[in-house]
């Protein structure tokens, strides 16, 4: 378990223009105590206590044996985009591919809808993945002998549904990611940025309730991405599916994500909404992930309003907690005093301080960082840790 | 630019500054190898001066030793019980007749039946087109009219009938190699415990020479088809497992990992993934298969395979060139049909796919057309004798090139043999003379301390242990003269095949022009059965060990040739510019630069060359060459020798291990190399087209 305290999971979703709040905070996958062992014998590592304080590499030069993935435990909401960062080689490939097992976890247990799918069958196991949860890759893993539509179709025919019916779904499923009019090509006739709209295709193709991806935009250049991107904000506000994704690209997961998991030397550091790891990063490591992104775009007023009452408040303007900082410029700017911050609406609406022109330009001008813990209602939540999320019995359950 | 091609890139620049700092080791490293080399070739010479004549193990032409008589003995055992011993009446009796049940259908349906006229199931005119019409359908119009052409040539030859028996035969033995080829390539190349086991077995198999197995197999099954066509499969299945195993382990993960991903069973990854990616990998695999049983169906005349081998084994035992040269070009044609339509059916694996619907429709039916005409030709020549057997009016092609081989062949004889003879005595008196002196005629402990060292310095006490163990055998087999006569020639010719494929190796590798003028030349070379290479160079030399030697230059050249050629490319340009940066001569590049860096692949065409030369070698016991090859065949031949054949084949596998086993190692040790890509030594034989061929 790391050391690093973790603010609590945020049950409700960022309220971006346009998206639903998607989670309702019912866990859909919770994953406990994971591990994945590479090496000889990789079993003895998950129980070592004598290994605890060992990053990745030093458990290597010591045993022998690399620990891609370390003790992770988390949950993920239902309809919510939960993104997983980290540096290349941190194991975050394979934290995903531990989830269907096409990568076998060495300890722990993963937990869909309360299922545990590290204990099912192989059949059984099949019927997850074909039914429950889909994947897209980096490098697309189309089959190049199969057309786009038949590739699409693949995962339908794998489970046996007629060449009618899979045709007519895979039609319709092409012509969502917008790839109409070729369906009689082949991959190798299609652009980078095309192709992963048939893996993506191919993986909506079987209505699964939850979506993986493992850094599917990395290998597109950047224009592309942005277009990949906003097709998945649209399909997941068409379909609110919930969404695991890679990425080892900051702002796509700050565009994308509702929470995002930072993943170092396969164990988590940090797991919070794109304002949290920006307003509070609990270490080092992740206060150099997030030192590039400008604040003001992505802290909110929570995060810089002030307790204190100013000497007029009389007449001053109001906004909400949750305007991000760069929005409420013109406001703040226009008013003479400090404008007051509010959370919630109607009559639960409580003050919770006032933000200052200079306050606002402090941020823009990244005088600093601003100092730890300061957001204003975070208290005594954002010293809970992690662990303390967590059911006792399901940390214990798990296989030493 | 795909991103693995990308990575390969960057990764090549430490890979080659790697290399250029090892190189500098190996130059300090090697003058200590190469006076030890020169040292013990200096105390080997005194040996046989001092010791020579005495410890040299001769063995008369008609003597056996008590192993060999023993092994006679157990030829007369195995006569007298093969029908009360359990282990023949209900194991290899049964093989044997299942393989000669099913020989004898394809040369009965092929070939001849036994009642009446003899007249095959499918007469001639049938056969014809049913086979042109089988390879429009795996293939196109072009293989189609070739293979008519050939067809029509075999009786234009006056060879149907051997040709028909050797067709038989390749396609029984092909049905064997792939029935147990195909499932054994696709369970090694989904099961990573069985490619590690089936490995090294395949392995092993490609050393031994042909001529090795046919004993024993004679031993167990007699000499008749069901031998021959065993023979053919033992040789034959290796490249089709191997290429399939080699199909399915070459799928991308990510591709593999996609289909899991989407939940299937492994039947249906196997059946939708994995065979349709590997599928023009095994038709090539395939292809090899039919040309190796091409090869050993015509080596297999030798233990009662009918067809166009024997009658060219006979005729270069009876020195016939004319005969010879006639039968050759029938399995030349047969050879280059097969090659044709089986590179055209791995061609169509891909542009079936991709032709339009209307496409595909009309060439459905052009096929179903072709198939009905073939129907009609079979009923026409089960119902007509003139579609049954081979038209007699047309021009007889085989009296002309009998005649021509005859007399190209005696006026070479007549007007060149002074520069023929004089080379080939140069060459016998100058250097395999004294070469075969000092290897039989030394004491066989002081030629065995001599192998073991130098097994020492290639790859120190396993490779020593394998040398010492595999020289033991031979000594204990009592054949050990003639397996030193067999080595003289087998080293000789190594030498120049060596030769031979540094030189046009280096040229291949540097100029891409001479590349694509030279590489399909040494393709169809590589596909030419190993009998067919004796017949021209008896014509030139007569029969004598010299004809044997350049025989076995010619067929192991082209294997070597292409190594060194892909080992010379794969040197980095960047490197080869640096070094021209610095003012080295084009000679210095080569010398310093591209030559030591590919020293790994020069040690694999040596390796290549030798067990080529072996084989080949020891085919040449047929035209005079003696030594090993004669035992084997003598053996198969006259009861009384059989021991000594027996041994001779055994004495071979020795031979064969202890050669690879010494260039192997020292091919490991010149090339463990971070980052640059291994020329695989095994599949290289009609080497794999390139995606762009
Ligand atoms: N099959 C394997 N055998 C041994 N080690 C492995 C294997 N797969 C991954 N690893 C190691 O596990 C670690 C994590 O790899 P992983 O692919 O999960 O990283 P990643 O975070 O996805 O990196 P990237 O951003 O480059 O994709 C790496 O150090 C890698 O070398
Ligand atoms: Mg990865």
């Amino acid at each position: 378990m790391t050391a690093a305290a973790h603010p609590l999971p945020r049950t409700a979703g960022r309220t971006a223009p346009g998206r639903p709040a998607t989670a309702d905070g019912t866990p859909d996958f919770s994953v406990r105590s994971l591990w994945k062992v590479f090496g000889h014998r990789p079993d003895r590592i998950p129980g070592d206590r004598s290994l605890d304080g060992l990053t990745g590499p030093e458990v290597l030069a010591r045993t022998g044996c690399l620990p891609a993935v370390r003790d992770m435990s988390f949950d993920v909401a239902r309809g919510e985009v939960f993104v997983v960062m980290g540096l290349s080689g941190s194991g975050k490939s394979t934290l995903v591919r531990c989830l269907t097992r096409l990568v076998e976890p060495t300890a722990g247990r993963v937990l869909l809808e309360g299922q545990d799918l590290t204990a099912l069958p192989p059949a059984r196991l099949r019927d997850v993945r074909r039914n429950r949860i889909s994947m897209v890759f980096q490098h697309f893993g189309l089959l190049p002998h199969r057309t786009v539509l038949n590739n699409v179709g693949y995962g339908l025919q794998v489970r046996g549904v007629g060449r009618a019916e899979r045709n007519r779904r895979a039609a319709e499923v092409v012509d969502l990611v917008g790839l109409s009019g070729y369906e009689q090509r082949f991959p190798d006739q299609l652009s980078g940025g095309m192709q992963q709209r048939v893996g993506l295709a191919r993986a909506l193709a079987g209505d699964p309730d939850v979506l993986v991806f493992d850094e599917p935009f990395s290998a597109l250049d950047p224009l592309i991405r942005r277009d990949m991107q906003a097709e998945v904000i649209r399909l997941h506000r068409d379909m609110g599916k919930t969404m695991l994704f890679i990425t080892h690209d900051l702002s796509e997961a700050l565009r994308l994500g509702d929470r995002i998991l930072i993943m170092r030397h396969g164990e988590l550091v940090q797991i919070g909404t794109g304002d949290e790891l920006v307003g509070a990063p609990a270490d080092d490591y992740v206060a150099d992930f997030v030192a590039d992104v400008p604040r003001a775009d992505v802290l909110t007023l929570r995060w810089i309003a002030r307790p204190d009452d100013p000497p007029d408040a009389a007449g001053a303007a109001t906004l909400p907690a949750d305007t991000v900082v760069r929005a409420a410029i013109p406001v703040v700017s226009g008013s003479a005093g400090p404008v007051r911050v509010v959370d919630g609406t109607g009559t639960d609406q409580r003050t919770l301080g006032w933000v200052g022109r200079d306050d606002v330009l402090a941020l823009v001008a990244g005088a600093g960082r601003p100092p730890h813990r300061r957001r204003a209602d975070a208290g005594d939540a954002a010293t809970a840790t992690e662990s303390a999320a967590i059911e006792p019995a399901a940390a214990t359950g798990a296989p030493a | 630019m795909t991103a693995p091609a990308q990575a390969a890139q960057v990764g090549e620049l430490p890979a080659t500054t790697a290399a250029v700092a090892r190189d500098r080791t190996r130059r300090r490293r090697l003058p200590a190898a190469g006076t030890t080399l020169l040292a013990l070739l200096a105390l080997w010479l005194l040996a046989r001066l001092l010791l020579g004549g005495r410890w040299t193990l001769p063995l008369a032409a008609a003597d056996l030793t008590p192993l060999q008589l023993r092994l006679n003995d157990l030829n007369d055992w195995v006569s007298g019980h093969r029908n009360t011993s359990p282990l023949f009446l209900y194991f290899f009796n049964e093989i044997r007749l299942a393989v000669d049940t099913v020989g004898t259908a394809f040369t009965q349906v092929l070939s001849r039946t036994d009642v009446g006229l003899g007249i095959p199931e499918i007469g001639w005119l049938g056969t014809t087109v049913l086979v042109t019409a089988l390879a429009y359908a795996v293939g196109n119009v072009r293989v189609a009219v070739l293979t008519l052409a050939v067809f029509c040539c075999f009786v234009l030859q006056g060879l149907w009938a051997d040709a028909m028996d050797t067709f038989a035969l390749v396609l029984a033995s092909v049905l064997f190699a792939l029935a147990i080829g195909l499932p054994l390539g696709i369970w090694s190349g989904t099961s990573r415990r069985v490619h590690r086991i089936l490995t090294p077995v395949l392995d092993f198999m490609q050393i031994l020479p042909s001529f090795a197995y046919l004993a024993p197999l004679v031993l167990i099954f007699l000499i008749g088809p069901a031998s021959a066509i065993i023979a053919t499969v033992v040789f034959a299945a290796p490249p089709v497992i191997r290429l399939t195993a080699h199909g399915l382990q070459q799928v991308p993960a990510v591709t593999r990992e996609a289909a899991d991903s989407l939940g299937v069973t492994g039947w249906q990854r196997l059946r939708t993934v994995l065979l349709p990616m590997a599928r023009r990998t095994v038709v090539i695999g395939i292809n090899q298969t039919f040309m190796a049983a091409l090869s050993m169906v015509t080596i297999a005349s030798l233990i009662g395979a009918p067809g166009l081998g024997l009658t060219v084994a006979q005729a270069l035992q009876s020195l016939d060139v004319g005969t010879a040269f006639n039968a050759g070009v029938a399995i030349v044609l047969m050879a280059i049909a097969f090659d044709r339509v089986a590179t055209a059916a791995g061609e169509r694996t891909e542009t079936a796919l991709r032709s339009g619907r209307s496409r595909r429709r009309a060439r459905r039916i052009a096929v179903a057309a072709a198939l009905l005409v073939a129907v009609l030709a079979v009923y026409l020549s089960r119902t007509y004798l003139w579609a049954a057997e081979p038209p007699t009016g047309w021009p007889d092609l085989g009296r002309l090139l009998t005649d021509v081989g005859d007399t190209v062949s005696g006026w070479l004889q007549a007007h060149l043999s002074t520069v023929t003879g004089g080379l080939k005595d140069a060459v016998t008196y100058g250097v395999l003379n004294p070469l075969e002196a000092l290897l039989t005629g030394s004491p066989f402990w002081v030629t065995g301390i001599v192998v073991t060292v130098v097994a020492w310095l290639a790859g120190r006490w396993r490779t020593a242990l394998t040398a010492v163990l595999c020289l033991a055998a031979i000594v204990w087999l009592g054949v050990w003269q003639d397996a030193m006569a067999t080595l003289a020639a087998t080293l000789l010719a190594t030498v120049a095949v060596v030769v031979l494929g540094v030189v046009v190796g280096v040229w291949m590798g540097r100029s891409r022009m001479a590349d694509r003028i030279i590489r399909p030349v040494l393709d169809a070379a590589q596909t030419m059965p190993a009998f067919v290479y004796l017949v021209p160079f008896l014509a030139l030399f007569d029969a004598s060990r010299f004809t044997a030697i350049v025989a076995a230059v010619v067929y192991a050249a082209p294997a070597a040739i292409k190594i060194v050629a892909d080992g010379i490319a794969q040197v980095p340009a960047a490197t080869v510019e640096a070094a021209t940066a610095f003012g080295s001569t084009r000679w210095q590049v080569v010398t310093r630069v591209q030559l030591p860096m590919s020293a790994r692949s020069l040690a694999l065409a040596t390796n290549q060359g030798l067990i080529y030369a072996l084989s080949m070698v020891v085919i040449g016991g047929m035209v005079g060459a003696g030594a090993l090859g004669y035992d084997v065949v003598a053996g198969l031949s006259q009861d009384q020798l059989f021991g000594k054949g027996l041994a001779a084949g055994l004495t071979l596998v020795a031979l064969g291990i202890v050669l690879d086993r010494i260039t192997q190692a020292a091919a490991g040790r010149s090339g463990r190399r971070p980052g640059a890509a291994r020329p695989r030594a095994r599949s290289t034989a009609p080497a794999l087209p390139a995606a762009g061929g």
